[in-house]
């Protein structure tokens, strides 16, 4: 059994929080004193039935004002897989919190309300699932039930987004029709619904490929601590402890340590009481090389014949999470994995308006803005390009006045 | 390329472990808060996979409500001699003592909610900058929406709407003096999860997790252990029932439930099926809607 992690991209509106209570409803997975809770609460859908919706709003404010603020995270599993949903807020002044869900999630399910189709928030919420690179998307055209189940509607709302699709470069698309109201294909396929003759929701979400394990070539690990026990019987032990990031490091594989430039060999790796062949990605172990090199925390043990760029100039793009406008004249700070060095945002190349996908030249990025930037970094990033290794390609911005994470950054290119 | 096994308790053990030793690599005096509890057991394993043969990097710290199970406090004595670990323990006896609190008086009085200016002295005494904590996300709701590094001001407050946002796997632990992060590496398990990452593991537990006979009364439709620490009048009726606890908290708010579970298997599938949450044996999460949340924004674990 492993994990798939999803996220909800939609509105209340669009019944989002109600999908994922159907979910969890259907699936078994509210527990009795939960549900009791439920009852009492006297917050009930029309026909007196509990709303679901209440499973997932946490904070105090939220349930006052019927809408999410914040990822939540909520959790199920059935005898096929474990499910962590991101379950996040979809109103564009809480775009930041649907990155921050977005940015763990091998899964994305977009819903669009049948009665309005694809809207200006469809686009923005497909614009950041591709701008993070979520590998496979569930497109669920929900409320089929106040469009009396009707295959048109459902098809030409499906026309339409695969030019959105298209235009956005979303490989792995997904359709299906539900009501999370009533129920209709979210755990069972509905009777009637009976032209779809695709999976149900869950059905799909326990079959698809999860990617957790990342199969690139890849080999990284970021040092996170030195094991040095500096006790009499073992005097000289200095073990490298780290998560490898991505691909598989072998015993006796040459390595390069970065930004160093050193190179030696992995004479033993740890887990524990065990004493492995290799370290895969996903991984957390200790490793040992041949040749006394200086390493410590932020250094990054990497393939020798697969390197890393490596830059003090690079272009990423941005998503501003904070209150204060990004000032292009202070030092933040950006922390990529365990390093940590000062950086500055050199230039903003363009600003992209995620309502209607166009790029537009700008000298300010404001909360929620999102665009192109150029990063200048006081010490050079071993880094992958984000699309090829999400893990090594994304890092924070940190404004240390506040000490707050102000940004994400996603690498796209080396500026020479 | 070879093949491998990663399943779902490999891949939260590896998340964990990480969590911690991005912990040992940010801070500078970080703390676990040990409770004598399943979760913060499994904590210790973690963290013996996490710097074995090295030393943790940090103290365990076990907030002492007076009011322990026995078997706790034995369990945790024996531990900490098995590890060769430093265990500092704050007391609420002493808080009360010194008049920082008041114990509460009535049928339901409990010093769980006393726990939290004992916790935040110990903090501010030893001066950690981080403490580990094994709260999860599904116990509840405002749980499911702290961060794995949570953020407390100098008065050891969370305040969910101004919470950082916390992006892949890096983990922002800077803060100003005076500050101090709660950090959470199994936020992602399930109750279900660390139980059969405890079978898996064969990991040791006090006694009172598994079903044995004991004194009880019923207070409020639930069973509590009958001890000094409970205020009990002649309404009580005490008697005998095969009994086990799914959380080893203040013996003044923690329930029973009716069990026959006394292997590993059993507490599993009892689990597998039950109907009602774990939480939901704590006396001190009814009081509202919004319990947890408002005891956490006043600086509660």
């Amino acid at each position: 059994m492993n994990i798939l992690k999803f996220f909800t991209a939609g509105s209340v509106d669009d019944g989002k929080s109600t999908l994922i209570g159907r979910l969890l409803y259907d699936t078994d997975s509210i527990l009795a004193d939960q549900l009791e809770a439920l009852q009492s609460s006297n917050r009930k859908n029309d026909d007196g039935t509990i709303d679901l919706a209440i499973l997932t709003d946490g904070l105090r404010a939220e349930r006052e004002q019927g809408i999410t603020i914040d990822v939540a995270y909520k959790y199920f599993q059935t005898d096929k897989r474990k499910f962590i949903i991101a379950d996040t807020p979809g109103h564009i002044q809480y775009t930041r919190n649907m990155v921050t869900g977005a940015s763990t999630a091998n899964l994305a399910i977009i819903l669009i309300d049948a009665r309005n189709g694809v809207v200006e928030q469809t686009i923005r919420h497909s614009y950041l699932v591709s701008l993070l690179g979520i590998k496979h998307i569930v497109v669920c055209i929900n409320k089929m039930d106040m469009v009396d189940y009707s295959e048109a509607v459902y098809q030409s709302i499906i026309d339409k987004y695969k030019v959105l699709a298209q235009q956005l470069k979303l490989k792995d698309v997904n359709y299906i029709p539900v009501s999370a109201l009533k129920g209709d294909n979210i755990v069972q396929n509905s009777d009637r619904m009976e032209w779809y003759d695709g999976e149900s929701l869950l059905h799909f979400l326990e079959k698809v490929d999860t990617d957790n394990l990342d199969k690139s070539q890849l080999a990284r690990m970021p040092v996170q601590w030195v094991i040095r026990p500096q006790t009499d019987e073992l005097h000289d032990y200095r073990g490298y402890a780290g998560r490898v990031l991505s691909g598989t490091f072998n015993l006796n594989d040459k390595v390069t340590i970065l930004p160093s430039g050193a190179s030696s060999t992995i004479e033993r790796i740890e887990f524990f009481d065990q004493a492995p062949d290799a370290a895969h990605a996903g991984q957390s172990v200790t490793i040992h090389l041949k040749d006394d090199v200086d390493i410590s925390r932020g250094d990054t043990i990497v393939n020798a014949t697969a390197l890393p760029q490596e830059s003090k100039l690079i272009e990423a793009d941005l998503c501003w999470m904070d209150g204060r406008a990004l000032d292009t004249s202070i030092m933040y700070l950006i922390q990529h994995n365990s390093k940590v060095t000062k950086c500055k945002i050199s230039e903003i190349l363009h600003k992209v308006d995620i309502n209607t996908l166009e790029k537009h030249a700008a000298d300010e990025f404001k909360l929620n803005d999102i665009g192109r930037v150029i990063v200048k970094t006081a010490d050079a990033l071993a880094f992958d390009l984000y699309d090829d290794n999400r893990a090594n390609g994304s890092a924070i911005l940190i404004d240390s006045r506040t000490n707050l994470t102000v940004g994400a950054l996603m690498f796209r290119a080396a500026v020479e | 390329m070879s093949t491998y096994n990663f399943d779902y308790l490999d891949e939260l053990e590896a998340e964990a472990i990480h969590i911690l030793r991005e912990v040992a690599g940010q801070f500078e005096k970080p703390a676990l808060l040990f409770s004598g509890g399943k979760d913060s057991i499994t904590l210790v394993r973690l963290a013996e996979k996490a710097f074995r043969p090295g030393k943790f990097p940090f103290p365990l710290v076990h907030i002492d409500t007076g009011h322990n199970f026995q078997e706790t406090i034995d369990y945790r004595d024996k531990m900490i001699e098995r590890i060769g670990e430093r265990l500092i323990v704050g007391s609420v006896q002493e808080s009360i003592d010194q008049g920082k609190v008041v114990e509460q008086t009535g049928k339901n009085a409990s010093r769980n909610a006393l726990q939290t200016v004992t916790l935040l002295d110990t903090i501010a005494k030893y001066q950690f900058d981080a403490c580990i904590g094994g709260a999860r996300r599904d116990e509840e709701k405002a749980r499911a929406k702290e961060r794995i590094f949570s953020v407390r001001d100098e008065f050891g407050q969370w305040d969910p709407k101004r919470q950082r946002p916390e992006l892949w796997n890096i983990y922002n632990g800077k803060i100003h003096k005076g500050e101090n992060v709660r950090v959470f590496p199994i936020s992602n398990w399930t109750e279900l999860d660390v139980w059969n990452y405890i079978r898996r593991e064969n990991i040791e537990l006090p006694s009172i997790y598994f079903a044995h006979e004991r004194e009880v009364i019923t207070r409020n439709g639930q069973l509590m252990a009958a001890s000094p620490f409970l205020n009990m009048d002649d309404e009580d009726i005490v008697f005998r029932k095969q009994v086990r606890f799914r959380t080893v908290g203040d013996m003044s708010c923690t329930a029973a439930v009716e069990s026959e579970a006394v292997l590993i298997d059993d507490i599993i599938s009892e689990i597998s099926s039950s109907k009602i949450s774990e939480r939901g044996a704590r006396m001190d999460d009814k009081v509202s809607e919004a319990a947890m949340e408002d005891r956490k924004k006043g600086g509660y674990f």
